[in-house]
């Protein structure tokens, strides 16, 4: 059978009403656990199992029920971080950087649609190249090994110089904050605990989730209440028109671009949505930031990374499907649960178990249509919220942080922590350091750590096993390329200008 | 007359009946020490099901995911905060075990909770590539005696932990050096055998639940299971370490303890309940679903074998050197 018939077997499984239900119901319930911060698409999904479980749902229909909550979550993790500067989950931190600012414009609907049809046009893409290159893509993704990750993470960071703006010392220094953060916990290397000082919650590292919250909610809260007592703060203009053609036409190459990039580094197992929207973030910001409107509310900069961890979050499902290791955190869940109702992931699943397979997969096409037609009207709702008065608003957003951080692992050490980092955060800001540095030091330090550490040991301490293979020396080419840019688009550029006279 | 006998024998009963089950479960509390998606959570989620389902707790079971310091948290959570609570069970592995001897939960050890029962067990395995040089475990470790440092071993847990354990009782077993060994830690299973997919390590020393899909597909090959017996369905055919002459057994057991200080009656209560749960058909096809052996050890039985298996990883862990 070829793909289209696979493919039109899998909308027959996933367009029976129950399925259809379950995959409005997933995405509804993942839009509202997205849109919470904290509560991401793990705790989602992790959430209802039981209940899928409890109510005796065939495999194929649970799984179509997980995944809605898990791309809608990633849908709805932008209404916070655009709205209110807090990520709902850890794919939205990168949109918090221009979509705050658009929202603080007065452009809030504008953001929303704009991100929703973004998040849409990715997820639609990933779900596309799941269905035609999923076999090709796990054998590329099996060529990925530590010294390759380790490139990748090294290319991550030359991006990361993008986010420098005005202060490039003060964006060192933070990402440098989010370096040492990442070596707090057992070094898997020798099994010996860093940086613990004996808490043995300390023992895993530092929750990437605990940090975003309180660098970017806790400190927004203190900042809202700082404006609050000085007198300082502004009444927002709430406007809740939907994006325009002429804004939605100047950011579809970044849109399409975005995407591709989340699909390709969510397909990888050892990457996931936070990389994928930071690298397609900087991308965008190096190639169309001509004016240098980014991170002050430019649309393509909520649009590109709202497409690529949709996108990434297909691609996710590409290593889960067809080698059965899952290319993220939700996916590992979704692992878990396909083997509680006995189903083996594996390359054989295709085979296998084509229904609950393309049943998924139809189902996202269906998902990622609802979702959207789902977001739109609602726009003007989400916008709404700007419109509380702050003495609801604040201790409304600290609330929500603190329970979100708290169901990720129910600690309270964690609560604390959090509230550490918030603090941080706001002296951050007062001195006029940027906050998405250290988010990006946290997650790519740990794993360009493991990973440098893995390829060695492999090698024996050789290190030239870190540019041995093909692919990892185009990605060292293209960090290269990605460190040289601006020198080459000056220089290239200064030539195309006509001389003075 | 009569009116006081009634009376009496209705109070005996009632007496009878009390002390028969001086306990009843209230709200129980499963507690994963992990994330969700590992095997503690599946300990939890499916041990939990079963009890509603079989009608031995009246209210459906709360599961909680408690990760940290591998276990550690949950652990002195329960030791400290919740002790005497009856109503709690906490998901346990080798894992537990193993971090207790080694010292990793700090100052508590395996005497500092009840432990309850296991209900099943998964068992370590040693894979490698189908296109792999090696037919079988003679001559992967003819090799590896060879020049150790030529072949790399991806397992999915620190050093010291499970998997790296797997391979150095291998390895003392057949008089290969432990410490010559190259042993490569990824995150968790997927990762490691990913790894040994794509090239980058040789053998991935797992166990036999992660590893199943791909020997379906033909994409790996299973030189060794690290069972006493050998194992049941796809399993049949490959022999056990034992079999082949290297004393190294892996029983990868699921089970759970409880907090100190909890009555005897509600302990009995729960070796009883896992007991029941263990000899359930539905267990059972749960169980050989997920790639799980048949394995039960309750109540003073489990709580001698957890002793001399902490007692027995203390020892290895000295004699590996990863523990002084």
């Amino acid at each position: 059978m070829d793909v289209l018939s696979l493919l039109a077997h899998g909308f027959s499984v996933a367009l029976t009403p129950l399925n259809l239900f379950l995959a409005f119901a997933g995405a509804f319930l993942g839009t509202l656990i997205g849109a919470l911060p904290g509560i991401g698409p793990v705790n989602g999904v992790a959430i209802l199992i039981p209940i899928a479980y409890a109510l005796k749902l065939p495999p194929e229909s649970a799984l179509i029920l997980l995944a809605g909550v898990y791309y809608g979550a990633e849908y709805g993790g932008r209404i916070a971080s655009i709205l209110l500067n807090v990520p709902g989950d850890a794919g939205a931190v990168i949109t918090t950087l221009d979509g705050y600012p658009m929202a603080q414009k007065g452009k809030a609907g504008e953001a929303l649609a704009l991100s929703a049809i973004s998040s849409f046009i990715g997820g639609t893409l990933a779900v596309i190249g799941l269905t035609l290159f999923a076999p090709y893509l796990a054998e590329w993704a099996i060529k990925f090994g530590p010294a390759e990750y380790f490139a990748l993470m090294v290319f991550a960071f030359t991006t990361l110089a993008s986010l420098a703006g005005k202060n490039p010392v003060k964006a060192l220094i933070a990402s440098v904050f989010g370096l040492m953060l990442a070596t707090v916990g057992i070094d898997p290397g020798s099994g010996v605990p860093r940086f613990t000082f004996g808490e043995m919650k300390l023992y895993d590292g530092v929750d990437f989730l605990v940090v975003a919250i309180g660098l970017f909610a806790i400190s927004e809260v203190l900042t809202l209440m700082e404006h609050s007592y000085l007198g300082t703060a502004q009444r927002i203009k709430v406007q809740t028109k939907l994006v325009s053609m002429k804004t939605f036409m100047a950011s579809l190459w970044s849109i399409l671009r975005s995407s591709l990039i989340g699909f390709f580094i969510g397909v990888l197992p050892g990457a996931g949505a936070s990389i994928a929207s930071a690298v397609a973030y900087t991308t965008e910001k190096r190639l169309v930031d001509h004016e240098g409107t980014f991170g002050t509310g430019d649309p393509r900069g909520v649009a590109a990374p709202e497409a690529a961890n949709n996108a990434a979050s297909g691609g996710a499902m590409v290593p889960m499907l067809t080698l059965g290791v899952p290319g993220s955190g939700t996916t590992a869940v979704l692992l878990g649960a396909l083997m509680m109702f006995n189903v083996t992931p594996g390359p054989l699943i295709f085979q296998q178990r084509p229904e609950i397979v393309w049943g998924l997969i139809a189902s996202m096409y269906i998902g990622n249509v609802m979702l959207l037609v789902l977001n739109l009207p609602l726009v003007g709702l989400f916008a709404r919220i700007l419109t509380i008065p702050r003495w609801f608003l604040v201790p409304a957003i600290a609330a929500l942080s603190f329970i979100g951080v708290y169901a990720v692992n129910n600690s309270a050490f964690d609560l604390l922590f959090m509230t550490g980092i918030g603090v941080v955060g706001y002296l951050m800001r007062k001195a006029g350091f940027p906050l998405a540095p250290v988010i990006l030091g946290l997650v790519l330090g740990r794993l360009m750590e493991v990973n440098l550490r893995r390829a060695l040991a492999i090698s024996g301490g050789d290190w030239s096993i870190l540019y041995a293979s093909p692919l990892s020396k185009a990605l060292w080419a293209l960090a290269l390329l990605s460190l040289l840019f601006p020198y080459l688009t000056g220089f290239f550029g200064s030539r195309r200008r006509p001389p003075d006279v | 007359m009569k009116r006081f006998w009634l009376h009496g024998v209705l109070a005996l009963a009632i007496g009878l009946f009390a002390s028969a089950s001086a306990y009843t479960p209230g709200n129980v509390e499963c507690i994963a020490p992990a994330n969700p998606g590992g095997g503690w959570d599946f300990t939890c989620r499916s041990g939990g099901k079963l009890l509603y389902d079989l009608g031995i707790v009246s209210r459906p079971v709360k599961v909680t995911n408690m990760p940290g310091g591998g276990g550690g948290v949950a652990f002195a959570h329960v030791v400290t905060q919740r002790k005497g609570n009856p109503n709690i069970l906490v998901a346990a592995s080798p894992a537990t075990t193993l971090r207790l001897a080694q010292g990793k939960y700090g100052n508590f050890t395996a005497n500092d909770v009840r432990w309850v029962a296991a209900i099943g067990a998964d068992f370590g395995v040693i894979a490698v590539k189908a296109d792999a040089p090696w037919k079988t475990l003679d001559d992967l470790i003819a090799d590896i005696k060879k020049d150790p440092s030529k072949i790399a071993i991806g397992g999915g847990s620190s050093v010291g932990g499970q998997d790296h354990m797997k391979v150095l009782l291998l390895a003392k077993a057949a008089g290969i050096d432990p410490k010559a060994l190259k042993y490569v830690p990824f995150d968790g299973g997927g990762e490691a055998l990913t790894a040994m997919l794509g090239g980058f390590v040789q053998v991935f020393p797992g166990d036999a639940s992660e590893t199943i899909g791909q020997m379906q597909a033909g994409k790996i090959r299973i030189l060794a299971v690290l069972s006493e017996k050998r194992l049941s369905g796809d399993f049949a055919d490959i022999p056990t370490a034992r079999e082949l002459g290297y004393d190294a057994v892996w029983a990868v057991w699921r089970g759970f303890y409880m907090p100190p200080g909890v009555s005897d009656d509600a302990y009995n209560f729960w070796v009883q309940a896992m007991k029941k749960v263990a000899d359930s058909p539905e267990w059972a096809k749960m169980r050989d679903e997920s790639g799980l052996a048949p394995f039960y050890k309750g109540g003073a039985d489990f709580d001698a074998f957890i002793k001399k298996q902490v007692a027995d990883f203390r020892e290895l862990s000295k004699a590996l050197g990863l523990i002084k």
